[in-house]
């Protein structure tokens, strides 16, 4: 069944025109940003399908861009977004494509400058977002919770020492999520949490061996 | 578990039992939940009620067309008109039907708008709760009670089905956007539980079927005009509501019968613009000139 709440049925204060194309392009922005974690020298943006189609139409594009440069759902600079400082500061570029094994609302963001990441996401309606690739891995990111990404060589045990010493912390883990390139290479693990991770915590899995990536991605809030 | 309100049968034996307005037994069961204190729903509420009264302020000064050019001025010209002639359903009707375009016009315009419950649907709750609560002295309080009476209508019809035109057409948009509405009017009027119930099923009932066929895949034809529709909709179910007349359907079958209607319609007329007005002669033409 589903769960919702009465605060989303009469929110987000957005920009218009549309919950899908526009403000769920923001947030698909947005999350990206906090995954890539650093400011990029360059992002390309790949739209598939509807969001190609429709996406000028609707600002998806502006949205797209807003939400990398951290503006929120509401801003009103989202309507002008190509003419601020924050959008003259970095480098980007659109293009438009159609690959009908993609969801009508489909977004790549190819994030280049210190470290090379792609980044995929779906709008699926009513605002609500998902990011399905990092790197060609498959995760399963919606924004809702915060959430740990972690990259990391694939080996016995990886993931017992990781819940674990989020156990120490005393957090609940909501999902849990992993994907591998083959096995004994590259591995990816998402963790969805309830409440927040300490410091602490995030260190001692830095500090773990072989980890190439380590995200604490926070959840969306409008 | 217990006490769960998924149902309107429900929320009316709730509310029956408690002696509790809609707006109270939606606040307590928020709360149950465990995330959203009554607190936290009623500061967004008023942050969401303040962002649909500048909405319309807005709107309502605004003649700038749309990113398309496809729409944009029908606010201003119904202003005109009302200023020569008064509606003939009276001056908060005609508030309503001014209100809505300010608002959806803002939507297009990528203006600042509440997704309530969609931004396709956004200028509906917000032109019929504000234009009466202006004409009949409504406190910010009791506005705010009527919006959180509008979600939890939204709410329950959203357990059951997903509120987008992909998924259930514009019934679901729209026509959910009417129900909510409709349940606002009625509580702010003092309308007792069955009253505000009803009035949501009397909305959904006469929207069943209700595509979404947007012309070009943007939300401007029919969707602007659209919200105006719906808001007298909204309107004429309260009137009904509040003489005690009853859906003799349930509000809950209604429900069940709008998400078979939405499951048994067409992909082509569910926010695909592959049909319907989508897909009309001069519908082609206008998407050929505008997207190229």
């Amino acid at each position: 069944m589903r769960q919702t709440s009465i605060i989303d049925i009469i929110s987000p204060v957005m920009a218009g025109p549309s919950s899908s194309h526009t403000a769920g392009a923001v947030r698909l922005g947005l999350l990206a940003r906090n995954v890539y974690n650093t400011k990029p020298d360059k992002v390309t943006f790949k739209l598939y399908n509807s969001y190609a189609l429709t996406g000028k139409g609707h600002g998806t594009d502006k949205g797209l861009l807003a939400g990398i440069l951290g503006f929120s759902v509401a801003d009103e600079r989202i309507k002008n977004v190509f003419g601020t400082p924050e959008a003259n500061n970095i480098n980007y570029e659109f293009e438009f494509l159609e690959d009908f094994n993609r969801h009508p609302n489909a977004v790549d963001f190819i994030f280049e400058g210190g470290l090379k990441m792609s980044v995929s996401g779906t709008s699926i309606g009513a605002g609500e977002i998902v990011l399905t690739k990092i790197n060609g891995f498959s995760v399963n990111l919606d924004g809702k919770y915060n959430t740990l990404l972690l990259v990391y060589d694939d080996m016995p045990g990886v993931i017992s020492n990781v819940t674990g010493i989020i156990q120490e912390d005393n957090v609940n883990i909501a999902s849990l999520h992993c994907d591998r390139s083959a096995k004994g290479k590259t591995a990816s693990m998402c963790i969805c949490v309830d409440g927040e991770l300490s410091k602490n915590c995030l260190q001692e899995i830095s500090d773990l061996k072989d980890m190439y990536i380590v995200r604490y991605i926070k959840k969306l809030e409008d | 578990m217990e006490n769960t309100i998924t149902t309107f049968r429900q929320l009316y034996y709730t509310c029956k039992e408690t002696n509790k307005k809609i707006y109270e037994a939606a606040l307590d069961y928020e709360a149950s939940k465990g995330e959203n204190t009554e607190y936290k729903v009623r500061l967004q509420a008023k942050k969401s009620l303040d962002a649909m009264k500048s909405a319309i302020k807005t709107g309502l000064c605004s003649t700038e067309s749309s990113p398309s050019g496809l729409s944009g001025n029908d606010c201003d010209k119904l202003q005109k008109r009302f200023k020569d002639y008064g509606a003939i359903l009276g001056s908060t009707a005609q508030k309503i039907m001014t209100y809505t375009l300010a608002t959806s016009e803002q939507n297009l315009r990528m203006g600042t708008i509440v997704a309530c419950p969609t931004a396709g649907s956004c200028g509906i709750v917000p032109a019929v709760l504000i234009a009466y609560a202006e004409d009949y002295n409504i406190t910010e309080n009791d506005q705010i009670n009527a919006l959180i009476t509008a979600g939890e209508i939204g709410r329950i019809v959203s357990v059951k089905m997903a509120l987008a035109g992909a998924v259930g057409g514009c019934q679901a948009e729209c026509g959910v956007a009417s129900a909510m509405a409709s349940a606002a009017l009625t509580q702010m009027r003092g309308g007792n539980i069955k009253q505000i119930i009803n009035a949501s099923a009397l909305v959904l009932k006469n929207v069943l079927g209700l595509t979404c066929d947007p012309v070009c895949g943007l939300v401007e034809i029919p969707c602007v005009k659209r919200n105006s529709f719906l808001a007298i909709h909204a309107v004429t179910a309260s009137e009904l509501a509040m003489a005690n007349i009853i859906s003799k359907i349930p509000a809950d079958e209604i429900v069940d019968a709008m998400e078979q209607t939405g499951k048994l319609m067409s992909p082509l007329l569910k926010e695909s613009s592959q049909g319907g007005l989508a897909k009309t002669k001069t519908a082609i033409a206008l998407e050929k000139n505008i997207l190229g």
